[in-house]
């Protein structure tokens, strides 16, 4: 009874934030109009949408991929390519060519799918790691991509001020994607299926879930987002490299921001991004010093690992639920049934406001 | 082509050496150290700084590098490591010896700056000239620094009591500490030993090769197929992929193209993976943890 009422006005108040949420981004650009403001914002929304895409297959099945940036790299080539090959001129149409990326990535994602699937936990990630490698040499060898010399990607010419605005509004449909992804694959029947194979694989396949099928959709799926990010990347940049587009700290980033923020949940990534990339941003502005910041970045890294395992959001709630169900209830039993309930992500459901 | 198969034993017999060290932290401890590569850089910057500034020869300088990796090691361990939770250990592990190596990756950067180096010395420009290849001294002396040091290890894993309880705990941490194995205390152990042989890798890296602070992440990827190749937590399988992946990877560098040779190192990951999950040489039971 007490926990019906509750989770209804908790919904009410979750609504209320999203909307909060959402007004918050849409205005913001037209808030902070220096160019520096907006285009550390660009950044962030990149890797919200590339955290929260990460988050819908890693963190729903426990399967770590430390190989996405193949993925954003192939997004980011495919637009590339496109735009220089079909003699594409600068302009709003050319973001047109972002969902192009994304289904390109998306093509890319089912062999490397069927190949790292096979295996499992270590054998996973190394696997991911070493696919991940290859198409940093592909990128660097091919012909296509103009080795290490990169790809020049046609520039608009917006005005400096405004320059930022459509970056940041497509981006923003982008998080706004991967998240609605991320919403509907937890919701899902797929999705259930998935968090089965997190707890026990084995028993999940004895139990009847298509596991093979099953983690190949989510990971096709996750690799989408991911390959849009990739593409607006590249078109904001006006250039690509093969370092820069085929990133191991791109895989580093979304694992810590995920993990930062709260693996298996929805707000989880989108926080973790948007605190962890905003800041680096910032950093690399302020100090322009790329060796202090790894340092930083990884003494963080560490701290997150060893503190908040967990991550903010999972830790947050459990907080709020075990407060509330004491102050409510202050028999045993309906505290250990708030925080079971918690224990098993159930919260996670929940929790998907931004903050 | 000759060369290329002579010139790959000895080099994956250096590479063989510090992926041992990787194979035996996982076998131990169940975690994959991803800052080994990092590590045989910074025993690299190690030797580097003794020969260059203080003028100690390469190989004298291992007796203060090895020990002072072993300390690294063992501090990193206990510092970090151990305090990781046990859910979801080996992912965490990998996550946050990854953090340790870009950690160290920046403190490199500080030190060094971005620069390429390359360690010196009479032997590393000269070379053997024998039955019509040429054999750099310095691949020599590796390969031989590198057979005596895995001859250490397996001597110490199979005639020691200490050796026997890192085999114990190989095979079952639980049974192990039930027999009065101090696990934790052989886990540090095994991690410091698996990041010491890094020294006397890098030493032999950074003589053939020039490095700055990013060439960790291209040794980590060759490290970590090698491993994977071998079978996680087998020596000797880390032995045969190693060289089994140089000599291929030389070959490929002489009949093809010298661009192309990594790519084919990393394919031929992918393609024994495919057929055989568990790598080349690695125990079936390894799929159904």
């Amino acid at each position: 009874m007490i926990r019906v009422s509750h989770s209804v006005s908790t919904r009410n108040l979750k609504t209320a934030g999203l909307a909060a949420a959402i007004a918050v981004l849409a205005v913001f650009p037209l808030v902070f109009t220096n160019p520096t403001v907006t285009s550390i914002a660009v950044f962030t929304l990149l890797f919200m949408a590339s955290a929260t895409a990460w988050n819908a297959f890693s963190g729903y099945t426990g399967y770590i991929a430390l190989g996405h940036a193949a993925f954003f790299g192939t997004g980011a080539y495919v637009f590339a390519i496109m735009t220089t090959h079909l003699n594409m001129s600068a302009g709003s149409s050319l973001f047109a060519l972002v969902p192009v990326a994304g289904v390109g990535a998306m093509v890319v994602a089912v062999p490397f799918g069927l190949i790292a699937l096979r295996t499992r936990r270590h054998t996973f990630v190394v696997i991911t790691i070493a696919v991940f490698f290859i198409f940093q040499q592909l990128a660097f060898n091919l012909g296509i991509t103009q080795g290490s010399s990169g790809i020049q990607v046609p520039t608009p010419n917006w005005s400096a001020w405004t320059f930022n605005n459509p970056f940041y509004y497509v981006s923003l449909g982008i998080v706004g994607f991967a998240a609605a992804v991320s919403y509907f694959l937890r919701r899902s029947v797929l999705g259930l299926q998935l968090l089965a194979i997190r707890e026990d694989e084995d028993r999940a396949r004895g139990l009847g879930v298509p596991a093979g099928k099953a983690k190949l959709v989510a990971f096709v799926l996750s690799s989408l987002p991911v390959g849009m990010a990739g593409a607006v990347y590249a078109y904001f940049l006006g250039q690509i490299f093969p370092q820069f587009a085929f990133n191991p700290l791109f895989d580093l980033s979304v694992a810590l921001m995920t993990l930062f923020g709260g693996i298996g949940t929805i707000a989880g990534p989108l926080l973790g991004a948007l605190v962890l990339e905003s800041l680096q941003q910032y950093f690399t502005f302020q100090f322009s010093n790329g060796d202090l910041y790894l340092v930083i970045y990884g003494g963080l890294f560490l701290a997150v690992l060893l503190l908040l395992p967990r991550g903010v959001i999972p830790t947050t709630t459990d907080f709020i639920a075990r407060h509330r169900a004491r102050r409510q209830a202050p028999s045993p039993s309906v505290d250990s049934v708030a925080s079971a309930e918690s224990g098993r992500g159930g919260l996670a459901i929940a929790s998907r406001k931004v903050r | 082509m000759i060369q290329a198969i002579v010139d790959g034993v000895l080099t994956g017999g250096v590479y063989a050496l510090m992926a041992a060290g990787l194979t035996l932290i996982f076998g131990v401890m169940d975690i994959i150290n991803v800052a080994q590569g990092i590590f045989v850089v910074l025993g690299a910057y190690l030797s580097y700084v003794l020969s260059v500034h203080l003028g100690i020869d390469l190989f004298v300088g291992l007796l203060v590098t090895i020990p002072a990796m072993f300390l690294i090691g063992v501090v990193v361990q206990w510092v970090f490591i151990s305090r990781l939770g046990t859910r979801e250990r080996t992912a965490m592990s990998i996550l946050a010896t990854y953090a340790v190596a870009i950690m160290i990756e920046g403190v490199l950067g500080l030190v060094f700056s971005d620069n390429y180096v390359q360690l010196n010395a009479w032997y590393v420009t000269r070379s053997y000239h024998v039955f019509g290849f040429y054999l750099a001294y310095i691949y020599v002396f590796g390969f031989i620094l590198a057979a005596v040091l895995l001859g250490a290890i397996y001597l110490m894993l199979y005639r020691t009591r200490f050796g026997a309880s890192v085999r114990a705990s190989l095979q079952d941490r639980s049974a192990a500490r039930l027999v009065g194995v101090n696990v934790d205390r052989v886990a540090t152990i095994t991690f410091g030993i698996g990041v010491a042989v890094t020294a006397a890798g890098g030493m032999v890296f950074g003589a053939t090769n020039s490095f700055n602070p990013n060439t960790g992440y291209d040794l980590i990827s060759r490290l970590l197929t090698i491993v994977i190749l071998g079978g996680l937590g087998s020596i000797g399988g880390a032995l045969g992929a190693a060289v089994f992946m140089l000599v291929l990877e030389d070959i490929v560098a002489v009949v093809w193209s010298p661009v192309w040779a990594p790519f084919v190192f990393f394919g031929a990951l992918v393609v024994v993976l495919s057929i055989r999950p568990t790598g080349l040489f690695g125990r079936s039971s390894a799929r159904a943890q």
